[in-house]
């Protein structure tokens, strides 16, 4: 037997990434105590390298390695990108609230590495174990930077809510991808597309209620990780109890790869099987919309308040799988970069908010932001307006190319369901920028971030009303990502 | 004016940016450069759009002064802008509005001067957008944005109950476009991937799909315009928001809504506007007849004007469905005349407001004793709003009960009642306040107007009875495009 290397070039990204997670452990091991932002460097280094080399070696057309299980596309390469650009986001944001909270430590910045691996496995996986192992890295690395911070009650309580419940998930997905092999008898994404296709053809209907019944638990999994009702209870626990600046992280980055997991699983997968996972999806977004949309008008913590928004958010986007065409998977990509987007700053606004012995926790502490600041009440403004899917700014645009997709489908009663319930969506958006703008401050706390914090944010609110005004490049990078991949 | 110049976008653009620069002079130590900074910017706003006047050819019926550049590829939409007789008439009286409001809040407002001011600024702009877009999703965008500013003139300056009033304004209003949104996404499907409004007058449809359209375009619109009965957010919105806002409200925001019957629901679905032109007559005559006598027994003077608009905006919408040249004719005096009408009704108040802090008619008394100027003024704009001959609102009522006799007797008889109605409470209120003896101290306080007030005033007046006694500069320039409207309902899609 003549043994061949794999073709390592299309995970490169990968390797560096992990050559330079334990180079920050060691990092830290050796001169943590005296240089705390070496860490901190080093990991940013890590994802401008990384983006030099996916951006170096983005290629199009797809091209498969290790035996098949693992794949590098043009989706891959922008889901990449994008993930490395909103990882070092959260770092910016992150540093000096983790710096304030003692948590500024090699941990916090290999755990967030680590689970930045996880998601570009994920992301590029063509192999049910590679995609297995991917997400497991991330959730592993999660859980673990959810209780961060030992000494609170409400971190680890959350931590091991979303232990047990992540758990419990990925036993559904293992399960799940355990009923396909036996169906299909193989493993790898592309092969098992190709055996349903003939299952289908061959009108075999054992094998097909296997398959069905396969499909049910991936999606139940998959609605896990995607936060989607009624698969959704861990999400505002763990929004309200973790530190901040790990349900920044939560809430952004792996939103990206959960998307691309969706596409591989579902799209790539079992995308013959359409006409069965349309009618399950539209059951959890229309769920998701109802609950997420309802319940967020009850709270009065802005964490948890914004996790029942995001579960909205989900359902909304899922609304573009729906349709299940290119046009619809291109939609939903460019929901999950503009959520992302979002989400990134309403976060980064929450933890301006905060400072040294104070979390900015409720939506109270939102009261008379303008008159504290008025730029900042601004850049919120916008956030929030973006939210609630108001032009011009780019929540807009998201919602309606989902919409676009849906009509485009056929669902009409679906998108005036949507519509409806972004209406009472619209409603706690409003009440934040109600706070803000017609109420007295409670508390005249100067806020002073540090410089290039006050830069990205403002970037990041600007960047939400420019690519409302120019969303053209955006979704012409989605529309591309999803042409040359699916 | 040169066609390649773009003088739609130079009008929506400059008044944005202007109300960008008055927000960038940042808190109120610098109010006053605010003021004068805005000032500047909404006469400038006024002036660069006195060409789209001059430079109209009213014996088109077609638009004029397009602009047409992709904007959203991926959507196929486009910068598409353009007017006709319908729109340009709305935005001439946009832009003369903003100075006025400008002007209005000089003193008045007082914190945060130059979020006031901006925002007055970036919102004319919208407006104008609003008026000139060609393409479903750029009107879409100007019709929603509009609603931001609005919302937070309301919340920010208004009165005690800003808050309920600002988000009612909000949702309500959010609610009906977002039925409007789907329903030009549908459109988009059926017309082969378009979001131009004129390939929509053009797009064939069936009845079914036509009463559905129309549907959702009557949520959007109705809630605009407000029609009864989805018009309780207006009193409540007027009532709370600081003066500049209920005119800006009464005098622009308003005619956004039967703006859109004109551009969207009578061209698109022609036979649905048809087949359910009853229904919308009767909602219009209740608005007339009803709403008339609701405003008849009101407390509060801004909210029985508030009532008073929503009756005057049943007209238009008769007008509108009454399908022949004198009622949409009339219609649009009628929303031009509203505008000079209501701004100046509302200022009146707001003046009286400033000094007296109450808005109660039961609080005044004798004012013309203590301020002869004002009550002079007051008295023609009064008249005006009952509908006074030689006074513009006489025009507009006088064509669409004209128009309405044409349809049906009864119709015209009943929307004559407004004569009797909106003479009844404009004057009993103005007897109320004006004259009599003076019962409370706090009016025998009373200045009279100062020059900045009767600059405004002035202004308005002379408008109004221009309007009344020589409508035809209005009016030469709507011809031809509502014939073509006519002509082109009268055809029909099936």
């Amino acid at each position: 037997m003549n043994f061949l290397p794999p073709d390592l070039a299309p995970a490169y990204p990968e390797i560096f990434l992990l050559v330079m997670v334990c180079v920050v452990l060691l990092a830290d091991l050796v001169a943590g105590e005296k240089r705390p932002y070496l860490a901190y460097l080093l990991a940013q280094a890590a994802l401008f390298g990384c983006a030099l080399i996916t951006f170096a070696t983005s290629a199009p057309g797809v091209t498969y390695t290790f035996s098949g299980m693992f794949v590098d596309d043009t989706m891959a390469d922008i889901l990449k990108l994008l993930t490395y650009v909103t990882v070092s986001m959260v770092l910016v944001y992150s540093r000096s609230y983790i710096a304030v909270r003692g948590m500024f430590n090699g941990e916090f910045f290999s755990l967030i590495l680590f689970a930045t691996l996880g998601m570009m496995v994920m992301i590029s996986a063509s192999h049910f174990l590679t995609l297995y192992l991917g997400l497991e890295l991330l959730s592993l690395s999660l859980y673990a930077m959810v209780a961060l911070r030992r000494d609170s009650v409400a971190a680890t309580e959350a931590a091991m809510k979303y232990f047990v419940l992540g758990a419990l998930a990925s036993g559904f997905l293992l399960y799940g991808m355990s009923m396909v092999y036996g169906a299909t008898g193989v493993l790898n994404i592309a092969q098992v597309a190709e055996v349903i296709q003939k299952v289908i053809q061959g009108g075999v209907i054992d094998d097909y209620a296997i398959l069905v019944v396969g499909l049910v638990f991936i999606v139940a999994g998959i609605s896990f990780k995607l936060s989607v009702a009624p698969f959704h209870m861990w999400a505002p626990d763990v929004y309200q109890g973790a530190p901040t600046a790990v349900v920044l992280f939560i809430g952004s980055a792996p939103k990206l790869a959960a998307f691309g997991f969706v596409m591989r699983l579902l799209v790539e997968g079992m995308g013959s099987m359409a006409a069965d996972w349309q009618g399950m999806l539209i059951i959890l977004a229309v769920m998701s919309m109802i609950i997420g949309n309802l319940t967020a008008i009850a709270q009065t913590n802005i964490k948890r308040m914004l996790a029942y928004s995001t579960i909205s958010h989900m359902g909304f986007m899922l609304l573009g799988v729906v349709s299940a065409d290119g046009n619809g998977y291109s939609s939903s990509m460019f929901y999950m970069v503009v959520y992302v987007l979002m989400t990134l700053g309403i976060f980064g606004m929450i933890m301006l908010l905060s400072r040294e012995g104070f979390e900015a926790e409720k939506i109270d502490d939102f009261k008379g932001l303008n008159r504290r600041n008025p730029w900042y009440a601004f850049i919120t403004l916008l956030l929030m307006f973006s939210l609630a899917g108001i032009p011009p700014l780019v929540g807009f645009y998201a919602k309606l190319s989902v919409l676009q997709a849906v009509l485009n489908a056929g669902y009409v009663w679906l998108a005036v369901v949507a519509v409806l319930f972004s209406l009472v969506g619209a409603f706690y958006y409003l009440r934040i920028i109600k706070l803000m703008y017609f109420d007295e401050p409670e508390s005249d706390a100067p806020i002073l971030p540090p410089g290039d914090v006050k830069l990205l944010i403002s970037a990041n609110g600007l960047a939400v009303l420019a690519f409302g005004l120019f969303p053209q490049a955006l979704m012409a990078l989605c529309d591309y990502a999803i042409q040359q991949s699916i | 004016m040169s066609s390649g110049f773009p003088l739609l976008s130079l009008i929506i653009w400059l008044p944005i940016l202007a109300g960008i620069a008055v927000l960038a002079t940042g808190g109120d130590r610098n109010a006053q450069l605010a003021r004068y900074l805005a000032l500047a910017g909404s006469v400038a706003g006024l002036l660069v759009a006195l060409p789209l006047y001059s430079g109209f050819d009213p014996l088109l019926g077609t638009m004029q002064f397009v602009e047409l550049h992709p904007w959203i590829e991926r959507f196929n939409i486009h910068y598409h802008l353009g007017v006709d007789g319908i729109a340009m008439p709305l935005i001439l009286l946009n832009c003369f509005t903003t100075p006025l409001m400008i002007i209005a809040g000089w003193q008045v407002i007082k914190n945060r001067v130059s979020q006031y001011m901006g925002a007055f600024l970036i919102m004319s702009g919208i407006v104008n957008g609003v008026f000139s877009s060609l393409d479903a999703i750029l009107f879409y965008v100007f019709w929603e944005a509009s609603l931001i500013p609005m919302f937070l003139i309301i919340g920010v300056w208004g009165g005690p109950n800003r808050v309920y009033a600002a988000i009612k304004f909000f949702l309500y209003t959010l609610l009906g476009s977002l039925l409007m949104l789907v329903a030009f996404i549908y459109l988009y499907k059926v017309s082969g991937g378009s979001f131009s409004i004129l390939d929509y007058h053009k797009l064939p449809l069936p009845l079914t799909p036509q009463i559905l359209i129309f549907i959702a375009f009557l949520l959007a619109f109705a809630v605009k315009v407000p029609m009864w009965p989805v018009h309780t957010w207006l009193p409540d919105a007027h009532v709370e928001a600081p003066t500049g806002g209920s005119v800006v409200l009464a005098a622009v925001m308003l005619k956004q809504g039967c703006y859109g019957f004109l551009r969207f629901s009578l061209p698109i679905v022609p036979d649905a506007s048809q087949y359910l032109s009853g229904m919308m007559i009767t909602l219009s005559l209740i608005a007339v007849v009803y709403i008339g006598l609701v405003a008849l027994v009101q407390a509060d003077m801004k909210k029985l004007i508030a009532y008073s608009s929503v009756s005057h905006m049943g007209f238009v919408t008769l007008g509108f469905f009454l399908f022949n040249a004198y009622g949409v004719e009339g219609a649009m005096v009628q929303m031009i005349s509203h505008g000079f009408i209501s701004a100046a009704m509302f200022l009146c108040v707001g003046v009286m407001y400033d000094r007296l802090h109450s808005r109660q008619i039961a609080d005044y008394g004798g004012v013309a004793n203590k301020m002869p100027v004002f009550a002079a003024f007051f008295m023609l704009f009064a008249m005006a709003n009952s509908g006074l001959p030689g006074t513009s609102g006489f025009v507009g009522e006088f064509m669409v009960i004209m128009g309405a006799m044409q349809v049906n007797f009864w119709y015209a008889f009943l929307a004559a009642t407004t004569l009797i109605f909106g003479a009844a409470y404009t004057l009993w209120m103005y007897k109320r306040v004006v004259f009599g003896a003076v019962a409370n101290p706090a009016v025998e306080a009373l200045q009279d107007i100062n020059r900045r007030e009767i600059l405004i005033l002035a202004i308005l007046a002379a408008a109004v009875l221009w309007m009344g006694v020589y409508p035809l500069p209005l009016t030469e320039v709507m011809h031809a495009t509502v014939d073509e409207l006519l002509a082109h309902i009268a055809r029909g899609k099936l």
